[in-house]
């Protein structure tokens, strides 16, 4: 984009000239309470839920050695037997501090804070590059079916978003692991010190919201396109070239803001597969890892993490659409996108 | 006046029956003047039938579910649970290549493959209708109240503000965390997460058109609103309904997998497709074995991909601007 362009885009940008910064404001501090409320309703649903599974997960691999009532014991100084609402208000006295727990069958007795977060770097670096890898690819590729509506890249275009969409990303994952790795003859784990493992994670985390933001690019611009503005334009004499990039494509852009939280929600769930298939030390693995060994307070800890992004990415979500769509009607209660 | 008075209360007298005849409905005379005879369903279905990838695949779908039903009941059928034994070593007749005695190999414990599949799909299709029906009904009810009841509406709108915060793959993974695996907790686990999407559809499509005039009249002539909902509103609602419904399907068996994937799934005594992509997933370092994830797989993609492209299709024929 030129300067110009930047210059304006800008009062949209800050919210200013349109509707004013205190009616900005204002929907920015509603949207967040609500995230906050949710979260809290999550965080509490989720904690409840789990005292209701076996108690196994708390014991460990010592359960089998200990008698009844040492198990008994063992539970009651965790605080296992106290009512739920003492448990729950120790547990967010705990998560004031920062605290998750321990974990128990995992690492035993290791803070669940620093499994977590020997874990992270690697599923936010892969989701985001997915993601950016994405916006790359997808958007374009949008763009030229757009502009290819009915020939035979729109139709291969067509083709591979079908298959993306309707087949579950286990099934080409696992196929590519299987049958690329061999074709180029790329490393089969992932390693981080070898930058060639980087390429098949990355890829196949990024086909699917690839598909997604080239199916919506395609959508939006083909909408576009049947407006009378563009056929004022057109008859005017405008060039086609100049009417792709200046007006169509500006107004398509507009509601793929809205979209870029949900595919930072799937890359999430897809880091869940592509993790440990290949063998990634990411959250994704490891949510995989502490679910087949039951141990709750990691699974805990895990979800909370994922629900808290998933809330993150929303409320941004909104927030770029507020920010970047001036159609959109702020403060109206409970107005449903 | 007088006259004019004398002449009407005098008209039945005048009338006879060779002033009148009865009228006609001619199609082909009809359409110059441009009358149709228009049907909704007809249509629809007209210009589905122009798709021939859809109605090719909707044949394709149509002759699955029916071989799944009837596959357990045909000659040579083996048990999808069975372990069968090699009779000249006595061991399992473990990892049998595809061959004549079975038809699509048998699997690490000598099961076999073919009839695994075939009880698979079954599983799987079955939690698909299953899910996808109750995304239906829980969905429109709900739906229909919150966009119907303007007490209702600011209360479940909240609601659903929360909800709608919540990723549907935590809740997913969390429900069958929770709950032991078999399918009616992945049925429970799917149809807690489905409905919200689809209630909120319906409730965007009953505002927009409860306060048409037409039902402004049926309220006025005291119509209860269940039967305003049910008469005057879904009817607009169908297709979209069975396009959703549709496509619930391919991502009810995607959650089956997923779930299975990241062991949460059905135990493998209950074979589903999920169950026998992640055997073969297991497997697939040694190419000799790889058929165990393909043919799954070839027919989990075939479903999914039929079930995205006919509910498109027909989502296209259903709208009433695509037909002529």
């Amino acid at each position: 984009m030129t300067k110009d362009q930047l210059w304006h885009l800008l009062p949209s940008f800050l919210g200013v000239k349109r509707w004013g910064v205190r009616i900005m404001l204002w929907y920015i501090g509603k949207r967040l309470l609500q995230s906050v409320l949710t979260l809290f309703i999550i965080i509490t649903i989720v904690f409840s839920l789990l005292r209701l599974m076996p108690e196994e997960g708390y014991l460990g691999s010592a359960a089998e050695k200990m008698s009844p009532e040492q198990q008994e014991v063992y539970l009651t100084n965790l605080g296992l037997r106290d009512p739920l609402i003492v448990q729950l208000g120790n547990f967010y006295l705990d998560l004031l501090h920062g605290d998750l727990g321990t974990s128990v069958t995992y690492r035993t007795d290791v803070p669940v804070t620093t499994i977590i977060s020997d874990k992270i770097g690697y599923s936010l670096l892969f989701g985001l590059g997915a993601v950016a890898l994405s916006l790359i690819v997808g958007v374009p590729l949008g763009i030229l079916m757009a502009h290819m509506k009915g020939r035979w890249l729109d139709r291969l275009g067509t083709g591979y978003i079908v298959f993306v969409v309707a087949v579950p990303a286990a099934v080409y994952y696992i196929f590519i692991q299987m049958y690329v790795t061999d074709l180029f003859k790329l490393p089969m784990l992932f390693d981080e010190y070898n930058s060639v493992s980087w390429i098949l994670p990355l890829t196949s985390m990024a086909l699917g919201p690839t598909a997604s933001y080239a199916m919506w690019m395609r959508r939006y611009m083909v909408d576009e396109l049947n407006k009378d503005y563009i056929k004022l334009a057109r008859a005017k004499g405008v060039k086609e070239r100049t009417l792709m990039f200046k007006h169509v494509m500006r107004n398509a852009f507009i509601p793929m803001a809205q979209y870029l939280p949900a595919t930072i929600l799937f890359t999430i769930t897809g880091s869940i597969y592509i993790e440990s298939l290949y063998s990634i030390p990411g959250m994704g693995g490891l949510l995989v890892d502490v679910i087949q060994r039951q141990d709750n307070s990691v699974v805990q800890g895990l979800v909370l993490i994922f629900s808290s992004l998933g809330i993150i990415g929303l409320f941004l979500g909104d927030l770029a659409m507020a920010i970047v769509d001036p159609r959109i009607k702020l403060g109206k209660g409970g107005s449903v996108r | 006046m007088g006259i004019f008075s004398e002449e009407i209360s005098n008209i039945s007298q005048k009338s006879n029956e060779k002033l009148f005849d009865f009228a006609v409905v001619d199609e082909q005379k009809a359409e110059q003047t441009g009358y149709s005879n228009y049907s909704y369903w007809h249509s629809t279905w007209q210009s589905f039938l122009k798709n021939r990838l859809a109605v090719f695949l909707l044949v394709v779908v149509g002759l699955i579910i029916a071989f799944v039903i009837v596959q357990p009941y045909l000659p040579f059928q083996k048990s999808p649970t069975e372990i069968y034994i090699d009779e000249q070593t006595g061991s399992q007749a473990r990892n049998i290549s595809p061959s004549s005695e079975f038809w699509f190999g048998t699997n690490s414990i000598g099961q076999d493959l073919w009839s695994r599949i075939w009880a698979g799909t079954r599983t799987s299709l079955f939690i698909g209708f299953v899910v996808a029906l109750a995304e239906v009904v829980v969905g429109i009810s709900v739906g229909a109240l919150w966009g119907f009841s303007r007490k209702l509406e600011a209360p479940i709108t909240q609601v659903y503000n929360i909800v709608e915060n919540i990723p549907t793959t935590i809740v997913l993974i969390l429900m069958s965390y929770i709950l032991r695996p078999s399918i009616s907790t992945i049925i429970i686990a799917m149809c807690i997460t489905g409905w919200v999407e689809m209630a909120r559809f319906i409730r965007n499509q009953i505002v927009i058109l409860r306060d048409r005039e037409y039902n402004l009249a049926s309220k006025c002539l005291g119509t209860p609103s269940y039967r305003i909902i049910i008469k005057n509103l879904l009817p607009y609602l169908i297709s979209v309904i069975m396009l959703r419904m549709s496509l619930a399907i391919p991502f009810a068996i995607g959650a089956e997998v997923f779930l299975t994937y990241i062991g949460l799934g059905l135990p493998i005594s209950e074979p589903s497709l999920g169950n026998l992509i992640n055997e073969g997933r297991v497997l697939m370092m040694s190419p000799d074995l790889r058929y165990q994830l393909i043919f799954p797989s070839v027919v989990l993609s075939i479903i999914t991909i039929a079930f995205y492209i006919i509910g498109n299709a027909f989502a296209d024929a259903a709208d009433p601007k695509n037909h002529v």
